[in-house]
C-alpha cells in the first residue's frame, strides 16, 4: 500500500481541486458538477441517509443551485466540512458555495471576505427546560444551572441576557451537542441553551419529548444562509436568485405538483418571468431560460423543502415562526422577479 | 534384625498407612479461595466489595445487552419495542453496518474489493510478521501494495503497474551502482524511478479509468473502519523504515544529515498531530494551484507517517543507546563497513530491544487515525459522529455505536500487542 498512494496522488490529482479563478459559474459549468460545502451531519439540515444520499434543508439549497446552473439536481459533489474547516474550504476554492447553517455576521461578511447571498433559516438562541421545573419564561431562571457549549457565540449571548435581566446563573461548560444531551438528561443542569432549531432536534431524540419545553424567549439573532466568496458577483447572483426563486415560488403558489402546469404559461406575469416563459431573466444570469423552473423542480418550493426536512410533521418538528412568508407574518421576503 | 524383636514387640506394621485425604480446608477450590481471596480480614473485605461492584456492573449491563433490539429501523421503533424496559438498540449496527465498515459512499456492489484486499493483506503480511515462513512468500508482499491500491481505488490497472515498474527500475539501478558508491546508487535509483513514473504517466491515456475493469473510486468516497485500517497499515509500514533511517541519521557523524534528522524529529514531535492534520487538510490547499492538489488521503498519510516516524526514531535511538559500545567495536574489528555492521550486528539487537516501544507507537498510531474525523473524513468515528448520529432515525444512540467502535479497535490493538509478546519470546536469546 505504501507505494500505491504515491501513484494515487498522480491518478487522483485535481480531484479535490476547486476553482478559485475568476468565473466560478464558468468553472461549475465546465466541470459539470457543483462543489457544495455542507456540514458533516446535522439532523434535518444535512446528513446522508442509509443509501448514502445527502438529504436535508441545507442540502436542498445546493441541489436547487445545481439544478438552476446545470439542469440536474444530482450534479452536486457534497463536501462535508466541520465548523473549523468550512471557511478555509470556501476561501481556497475547494468548494463553490457553502450551505452549512452558518450565521451571517458582520465579521464573516466583511473581514473573512465572504458574501452571504441571503437567509434560508432565521434561527435564534433559545432555552429548553424539563416540564416538571414549572418554568414558563426564561426570566424565571434565576439561579439555574445552564448547560452551554463553550467557545460559541451562544455563551456570550447567554451572559448578556442574564446580565441585562439582572438574574444569576451557573454555567456548566460542555464541548459538543451530544455531550450536552447526556448532561441535560442526567440532570447535571436545569437548562440547556443553544439555537432553537438545535433544541428542537435534540428534544426530538429524547425518550419522552413531551416532558421538556422550549421557552418562548429567543435571545439572539442567528440568520443562517448560504455564502460564496467575495468578489465573484456573477456567481453570487446565481446562488442568491436560486434561493430567492424557491422563496418566491412559495409566495406565488408554485409547487412541485403544479410546476409543469404553470410552466406552460399563466396569467401572472411574475410567475411567467420566474419560470422562464416570459422575459430574459435566465439570460441575464448567464443561465438557460428555465433555470427557475429547474431550481424549483429539484425539491419543491421553500415551503415544501421546509415541511419535508424540518417541518412540524418531521421528528425535528419546527414551526415556521420567523421563517414564514412576509404575507403570513414571517420574515421571508423575496425581491421582485422583474 | 526383625527376628531379634519378633517376640519382644507385639506388632510391627509391614505396609505403609494409606495416605489420608487432606483436610477439607487445605485442598481444591476451598484452599484456593482461602489463600487468594480470604487470607485475612482486609482481603476478605476487599473480595466482598469487589464482588459487590461486579454484581452492580453486571446487573446494569447484562439486561441492557441481552435485551438488545436488533431488527428495528429507527430509535423511536426501538423504544416502542422495549416499552420502557432497559435494553440496547443494536439495530443501528445492523442497519448501518456497511456504513460503519466502508463509509457511506463506497459503491455497495464493490464491497468485495476491500474485503479481498483485507484477506490478501493477511497473506502479504504473514511472511513479514512470522519469519519462519518460507522467504519466497515475500515476493507477494512486494506486489501487494500495488494490488491493494488497484483493488480499493479501482481505475486503470496501468497506474499501479507503472508505479511498480518505477520501483523495480529504482531497485535495479541501486543494485547495479549502489555497490561501488552508495550516493550514486541512491540518487540514481530515485532518478530512474521518477523517470519511469513521468514517462509512464504520459503513456497512460486520458480517461483510461473511465471504462476500467474495476470502477474507479475516489479517495473522498472511502470511509468507515476500512479507512482506519488503511491509514493504520499504510502509516505503520511506512513509518517503521523512515523511523529507522531517522534514528540512524541522528547518530550519524555527518553534520548535515545529523542536523536534518534532529530538526525533523524535534519539530514533528513538538507539534500536535491534530495541527499537522489541519495543515494537511486546510493549509496545503492554499499552496497548491487549484487545479492540482494532492489527494487528501495521501496528504493525511504523509502527515501521520511523519508524526509516527519521529516517535519511532526516538524509540529506536533508545535501543541503539542501550547497546554496549563493545558491539560497535566488535563490528569494526571484524572489518565490516557501516551498512554491514548495522544490518548484521547493531540493528538486529537494537530493534529487539525496541519492540515494546515500537508496538506502543503502532497501537497509538492506529488509534490516532480516528483523529481524521475532525478534518471531515468519515472514518469509523467520523461516520458515527457525523452521518449516523445526524440522521433523524438514529440521533441519540451513543453507547451502542461508540461501544461497537471501541470493540473493533480493541480487537485490532489487542492482536498487535499479543503479536509483539510472541515476537519478544521468539527472539529471546538470553538464557534465563
Amino acid at each position: 500500500m505504501k507505494k500505491s498512494v504515491i501513484l494515487g496522488a498522480m491518478t487522483f490529482a485535481g480531484l479535490a481541486a476547486g476553482a478559485a479563478s475568476a468565473g466560478t459559474l464558468d468553472d461549475v459549468k465546465a466541470r459539470g458538477k457543483l462543489n457544495c460545502g455542507v456540514t458533516t451531519g446535522l439532523v434535518g439540515f444535512a446528513a446522508p441517509n442509509a443509501n448514502g444520499e445527502w438529504e436535508g434543508f441545507d442540502v436542498a439549497v445546493c441541489r436547487a443551485v445545481a439544478a438552476a446552473v446545470l439542469g440536474d439536481s444530482s450534479a452536486v459533489e457534497f463536501v462535508p466540512t466541520t465548523g473549523k474547516t468550512r471557511f478555509t474550504a470556501l476561501a481556497s476554492g475547494e468548494i463553490d458555495m457553502l450551505a452549512r447553517n452558518t450565521t451571517w455576521t458582520f465579521s464573516r461578511d466583511v473581514d473573512l471576505k465572504f458574501e452571504f447571498v441571503g437567509v434560508n433559516y432565521y434561527d435564534g438562541q433559545g432555552f429548553m427546560v424539563p416540564k416538571e421545573l414549572g418554568v414558563s419564561s426564561a426570566k424565571e431562571l434565576d439561579g439555574a444551572t445552564v448547560c452551554i457549549q463553550t467557545g460559541t457565540t451562544t455563551e456570550l449571548n447567554l451572559a448578556d441576557f442574564f446580565r441585562s435581566n439582572n438574574i444569576s446563573y451557573e454555567p456548566v461548560p460542555i464541548e459538543t451537542n451530544a455531550e450536552a444531551q447526556q448532561q441535560y438528561l442526567a440532570g447535571a443542569c436545569d437548562v440547556y441553551t443553544t439555537d432553537a432549531s438545535g433544541l428542537a432536534a435534540t428534544r426530538a431524540t429524547f425518550d419522552d419529548p413531551a416532558g421538556h419545553v422550549i421557552l418562548p424567549e429567543i435571545i439572539s439573532k442567528e440568520p443562517l444562509g448560504p455564502l460564496v466568496r467575495h468578489g465573484d458577483h456573477e456567481w453570487g447572483d446565481v446562488v442568491r436568485w436560486s434561493l430567492m426563486a424557491l422563496i418566491a415560488a412559495e409566495e406565488l403558489g408554485v409547487t412541485s405538483a403544479n410546476l409543469s402546469e404553470m410552466a406552460a404559461g399563466t396569467e401572472n406575469p411574475e410567475i411567467n418571468r420566474l419560470l422562464g416563459t416570459e422575459g430574459t431573466l435566465g439570460e441575464m444570469l448567464g443561465l438557460s431560460a428555465d433555470w427557475g423552473k429547474n431550481a424549483i423542480a429539484a425539491q419543491g418550493n421553500y415551503g415544501e423543502i421546509f415541511a419535508k426536512n424540518i417541518g412540524e410533521d418531521t421528528p425535528v418538528g419546527l414551526a415556521r415562526g420567523l421563517n414564514a412568508q412576509w404575507t403570513e407574518g414571517g420574515l421571508l421576503y423575496a425581491p421582485p422577479f422583474r | 534384625m526383625s527376628d531379634t524383636h519378633a517376640h519382644s514387640i507385639a506388632f510391627v506394621r509391614e505396609t505403609e498407612i494409606p495416605p489420608a485425604p487432606p483436610p477439607a480446608g487445605e485442598t481444591g477450590p476451598v484452599k484456593w479461595l482461602r489463600e487468594n481471596l480470604f487470607s485475612n480480614a482486609v482481603n476478605s473485605a476487599l473480595t466482598i466489595a469487589a464482588l459487590l461492584v461486579i454484581y452492580l456492573l453486571l446487573s446494569k449491563t447484562l439486561p441492557w445487552l441481552l435485551n438488545g433490539v436488533w431488527t428495528t429501523s429507527s430509535l423511536a421503533e426501538c423504544r416502542e419495542v422495549l416499552q420502557g424496559k432497559t435494553g440496547a438498540c443494536f439495530s443501528v449496527l445492523t442497519e448501518r453496518w456497511n456504513q460503519l465498515l466502508y463509509g457511506f459512499k463506497y459503491p455497495s456492489d464493490q464491497y468485495w474489493r476491500p474485503n479481498l484486499a483485507l484477506v490478501l493483506l493477511l497473506f502479504a503480511i504473514a511472511p513479514v510478521l512470522f519469519f519462519d515462513l518460507p522467504r519466497k512468500l515475500l515476493a507477494f508482499t512486494a506486489v501487494y501494495p500495488f494490488l491493494a491500491f488497484w483493488l480499493i481505488w479501482g481505475g486503470t490497472i496501468l497506474a499501479p503497474i507503472v508505479a511498480l515498474v518505477g520501483f523495480v527500475a529504482g531497485a535495479f539501478v541501486f543494485q547495479t551502482y549502489g555497490k561501488s558508491s552508495f550516493a550514486v546508487g541512491f540518487f540514481g535509483a530515485i532518478a530512474a524511478a521518477f523517470a519511469v513514473w513521468i514517462i509512464g504517466g504520459m503513456l497512460i491515456p486520458d480517461g483510461a479509468s473511465d471504462n476500467a475493469m474495476l470502477q474507479a473510486v475516489p479517495s473522498r468516497d472511502l470511509g468507515g473502519f476500512m479507512l482506519n485500517l488503511m491509514l493504520g497499515v499504510t502509516c505503520v509500514s511506512l513509518s517503521l523504515p523512515l523511523g529507522i533511517a531517522l534514528a540512524l541519521g541522528r547518530q550519524s557523524d555527518m553534520p548535515l544529515i545529523k542536523w536534518i534528522c534532529v530538526v525533523f524529529i524535534e519539530f514533528v514531535r513538538g507539534v500536535p498531530l491534530i495541527t499537522l492534520l489541519f495543515v494537511a487538510s486546510v493549509m496545503l490547499a492554499y499552496f497548491f494551484p487549484p487545479e492540482s492538489t494532492v489527494d487528501l488521503f495521501l496528504r493525511v498519510v504523509i502527515m501521520i507517517t511523519m508524526f509516527s516516524a519521529a516517535y519511532i526514531a526516538e524509540v529506536i535511538r533508545g535501543g541503539l543507546a542501550a547497546l554496549p559500545k563493545g558491539q560497535y567495536e566488535a563490528a569494526d574489528s571484524l572489518g565490516l563497513d557501516y551498512p554491514q555492521a548495522m544490518r548484521l550486528i547493531i540493528l538486529p539487537q537494537a530493534l529487539k530491544i525496541s519492540i515494546p516501544g515500537i508496538v506502543n507507537v503502532a497501537v497509538g498510531l492506529f488509534k490516532d487515525t480516528t483523529l481524521v474525523s475532525v478534518i471531515s473524513m468519515f472514518d469509523l468515528v467520523g461516520m458515527i459522529r457525523g452521518p449516523i448520529l445526524a440522521s433523524t432515525e438514529w440521533n441519540g444512540v451513543y453507547w451502542e455505536l461508540l461501544g461497537f467502535a471501541a470493540l473493533l479497535f480493541f480487537v485490532v490493538c489487542y492482536g498487535i500487542s499479543q503479536y509483539s509478546q510472541w515476537l519478544e519470546r521468539r527472539l529471546a536469546t538470553d538464557h534465563r
